[in-house]
């Protein structure tokens, strides 16, 4: 058993490349037998994933889901950030640069758009739970922009640990739900041409979320929402501890 | 060559990163600014030089777009390795933060794509 341990953990990238594809094999067969179609694979994949990144973390206490078994110790470097990156990169291949200059300019103001409502959201909520100090609330309120604006925010505004882990739990929830809800709502807000999945990447801004959800949706469309909701985090961390603090403090 | 597609798309995510890297140390910031974003342009615009497009049958096309199929498993990945017990049991109010930040984003997808499919 310790050698298997050893030999898979020096081999971390191929057992992972066949975890994925077990994974897969089950998902499709599951959108086929059992959803009878209505369901994307990819969709059921993901969620799949999601589940047992929960399981996992219930078991090992850890926070990088089924990475922290070290058997599958690979599942981190293959769904970790250079990849992940690597890859939406890679869906920008055969895009059409018009679709993106049709779409630019509101494509473009839906970032702040995005940032903005998200803050608002997350700071009205956090003051109906009964938070009173501006910087708290305007972490929370960062926290539901995305798990990376909450900390970042948090920690320049200095507020306790407590609430910075509440703001990353906060985007943690944004993040899974945006990657389940997608493909259920897309039909309904009409998510199926290259214009409005720029406008979705930009409002949602969570890339995890939004790649997961587009991916689960319309691989095709995956490049689009990428395009802006990769200058979302950065606006967020931006923008929240200054302006919106400023904001959120004149208006307390 | 399949190594050249590869090689072209390592490059342009790589630079990609460093200017959003550098584009977040230069406002001050602890995050990656737009990388992603800017790669994507720089493989959008190396992939259609006039005259030299590149398609995805050609071999030094196939090295780019096998990573492009890549990415709904890595996706997968990624899903898998979220700490998704965190979010589940991180409190009634992250969670309703987070619901609702979502909420809202959804409800004003179709407002701004009617915006921007505006003749």
């Amino acid at each position: 058993m310790e050698r298997i341990f050893k030999f898979a953990g020096d081999n971390g990238l191929l057992v992972a490349f066949v975890f994925v594809g077990v994974i897969m094999v089950l998902a499709y067969f599951l959108s086929r037998h059992v959803a009878r179609g209505k369901v994307h694979g990819s969709a059921i994949a993901i969620a799949l994933g999601l589940l047992l990144a929960f399981w996992a973390g219930a078991d090992t206490g850890g926070k990088n889901g089924v990475a922290d078994y070290p058997l599958l110790a690979g599942i981190g470097v293959l769904g970790g950030n250079m990849f992940r990156d690597f890859a939406i990169v890679a869906t920008a291949f055969g895009v059409r640069m018009e679709d993106l200059r049709k779409a630019g300019l509101v494509g473009a103001l839906s970032v702040p758009i995005g940032v903005i409502l998200s803050f608002a959201v997350g700071a009205v909520v956090a003051l109906a739970f009964g938070l009173t100090d501006p910087a708290e609330i305007t972490t929370i309120g960062a926290g539901a922009a995305t798990y990376i604006v909450g900390p970042v925010t948090g920690a320049s505004l200095g507020v306790s640990s407590r609430i910075i882990s509440l703001s990353i739990a906060a985007g943690l929830v944004k993040a899974v739900l945006v990657m389940v809800a997608t493909p259920l709502v897309a039909r309904r807000i009409g998510l199926d041409n290259p214009a409005s999945a720029m406008v979705y990447g930009g409002l949602m801004g969570t890339t995890s979320g939004v790649t997961g959800g587009l991916a689960a949706t319309d691989p095709k469309l995956v490049p689009y929402g990428a395009m802006t909701s990769t200058f979302y985090t950065g606006l967020g961390c931006l923008l929240g501890p200054s302006l919106i603090y400023l904001v959120i403090r004149a208006v307390l | 060559m399949p190594i050249l597609g590869v090689a072209l798309l390592a490059a342009c995510t790589l630079a990609g990163l460093f200017v959003g890297d550098l584009l977040g140390a230069a406002l001050g910031l602890e995050a990656n600014v737009g990388g992603v974003g800017v790669a994507m342009l720089l493989l959008i615009a190396l992939t259609n030089l006039p005259g030299r497009r590149l398609g995805p049958e050609t071999p030094t096309g196939n090295g780019v777009q096998f990573w492009s199929l890549m990415y709904i498993p890595i996706i997968v990945a990624m899903a898998a390795k979220q700490n998704v017990f965190a979010a589940v049991s991180g409190g009634v109010m992250a969670a309703v933060a987070g619901v609702l930040a979502v909420l809202a984003a959804f409800a004003l997808v179709p407002v701004l794509s009617r915006w921007a499919q505006r003749p």
